[in-house]
């Protein structure tokens, strides 16, 4: 059996055939199990926030590799996972929801803004 | 490090055909505005396709990228040096992690895209075909393959898919050890001894022709070129990137001594663009299709190590586990 000669010493004791005699068996679904979203915390007390995904099969590995992944190089204090699948999204199509968000001034300090003026009015009348 | 979509696909013959025409002009006008499309948007077939196999492309090519430097690190040259490059090549790992996952937003699993890498039907960087025989090659890769890695990610960052531009944001930074790394171990070859400097010399030399191979052949004008750069997922020529590349790295290449080897390599005054030898695009062709130095021997490496990892991760699977796309 022929095997790759290379210049990396590792490729060589891997003995690998040139021309291998089987068919690579393809990946099945969930060989790469599952997804967790991650979220991280960049400093104590702020919000943790989404950073991305991980592939693992367990929480626990899902944390170990959220580790490897976004907390490389300091900027995090705290890891959260959580399965993908946990979590429900609003369908992008029903963001109209949020169009109504504008008219209801009553929700907003600026709706309060004349106040002081109330009371102005109200001593004036009283000392008059 | 390095996502190229250096030759656009042009499989489909018309792109916007059956596409809802309300749709892609609210998709469209979006876009215009500067505004990111999300993973669970509206988007013309012709965008996902387009985008899953470049950031597949970009995934494959940060893996097997670590394989021409990974070579060194049981010969690296003292204990710092080898601590540095597993960091980088870990690193590069990482890349291909963020990117895997941004491509499966768009619906293709990630055990289809390492199916797809192995049969060989994707592609990765063409420059990861070539080997690094000496030590000085792994310096010349990590300064001038990373910095045009560089040039490419932070111009598709500006792109219009959300979680590809969150992912190259990320890898961005990382990337800047690997530029500073890289142009450290150069610039210590390069002022050593007479040894070190023909060292990185005739390393320079391997690498000039794939480096130039690196941003594509010259883009011609075409249907699909153009609608890409509509729709931000090509954010600049092949060309361009070459330029800035030229305009930032030829003078510090120059400074430290070395000779680059191209006579024709020069400065227009006039047009302030560079000309260039042309670097062989038949080889460029030829070395995608299959036929390099060492397109055989990475994906073997690949394929060995997938199918050794088989009954680990088989352990691993429960009959409850479901796969859900990631969120972005
Ligand atoms: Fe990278
Ligand atoms: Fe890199």
């Amino acid at each position: 059996m022929q095997v790759f000669t290379s210049l990396d010493p590792r490729v060589n004791r891997a003995e690998l055939p040139e021309n291998p005699e089987t068919e690579f068996t393809p990946k099945q679904a969930l060989d790469q199990t599952q997804t967790y979203e991650v979220f991280h915390q960049v400093k104590t007390g702020a919000h943790h926030t989404h950073v991305g995904s991980v592939h693992a099969p367990t929480a626990e590995l899902a944390l170990a590799f959220a580790k490897e992944q976004y907390g490389r190089r300091g900027q995090c204090v705290s890891l959260w996972v959580v399965n993908s699948s946990a979590i429900a999204a609003l369908d992008v199509r029903d963001s109209d929801i949020f169009d109504s968000a504008t008219d209801k001034p009553y929700r907003e300090v600026t709706a309060y803004a004349n106040t002081r003026e109330k009371i102005e009015a109200f001593k004036n009348k009283q000392e008059a | 490090m390095y996502g190229n979509i250096s030759i656009i696909d042009k499989s489909s013959k018309d792109p916007l055909a059956g596409e809802d025409p309300n749709m892609l002009e609210e998709f469209e006008a979006k876009i215009a505005r500067g505004e990111k499309i999300e993973a669970n948007d509206w988007m013309p077939k012709e965008y996902r396709r387009q985008l899953i196999r470049m950031i597949e492309q970009h995934a494959h090519s940060e893996i097997i990228g670590a394989l021409p430097e990974g070579t060194w690190i049981t010969r690296a040259p003292g204990f710092r040096r080898k601590m540095a490059l597993m960091a980088k090549v870990q690193d590069e790992s990482g890349h291909c992690q963020l990117l895997y996952n941004a491509a499966e937003t768009l619906g293709k699993t990630r055990e289809d895209m390492i199916n797809d890498l192995i049969s060989g039907k994707s592609k990765y960087s063409n420059v990861f075909n070539y080997p690094a025989p000496t030590w000085a090659d792994t310096a010349v890769i990590a300064w001038l393959i990373d910095a045009s890695a560089i040039i490419n990610q932070v111009t598709n960052s500006k792109g219009s898919y959300a979680p590809y531009c969150r992912a190259l944001e990320r890898i961005c930074m990382e990337e800047s050890f690997h530029l500073r790394y890289g142009y450290d171990n150069v610039v210590t070859l390069a002022t050593g001894t007479k040894y070190q400097r023909e060292q990185v010399q005739d390393a320079l030399n391997r690498w000039w022709r794939p480096i130039m191979h690196f941003f594509g052949p010259p883009d011609v004008a075409s249907v699909h070129g153009e609608i890409l750069m509509r729709w931000k997922v090509k954010m600049a020529s092949n060309d361009d990137m070459r330029q800035q590349f030229f305009n930032q790295y030829v003078p510090k290449i120059l400074e430290l001594g070395l000779t680059i080897p191209d006579e024709n390599l020069k400065k227009d005054p006039e047009t302030k663009k560079w000309t260039y030898s042309d670097p062989d695009w038949d080889e460029f062709f030829r070395v995608i299709k299959g036929d390099g130095p060492c397109n055989k021997e990475r994906i073997a490496v690949r394929r060995r190590a997938e199918e050794e990892g088989r009954w680990v991760r088989a352990a691993l699977v429960k009959p409850t586990m479901s796969y859900a796309v990631p969120l972005s």
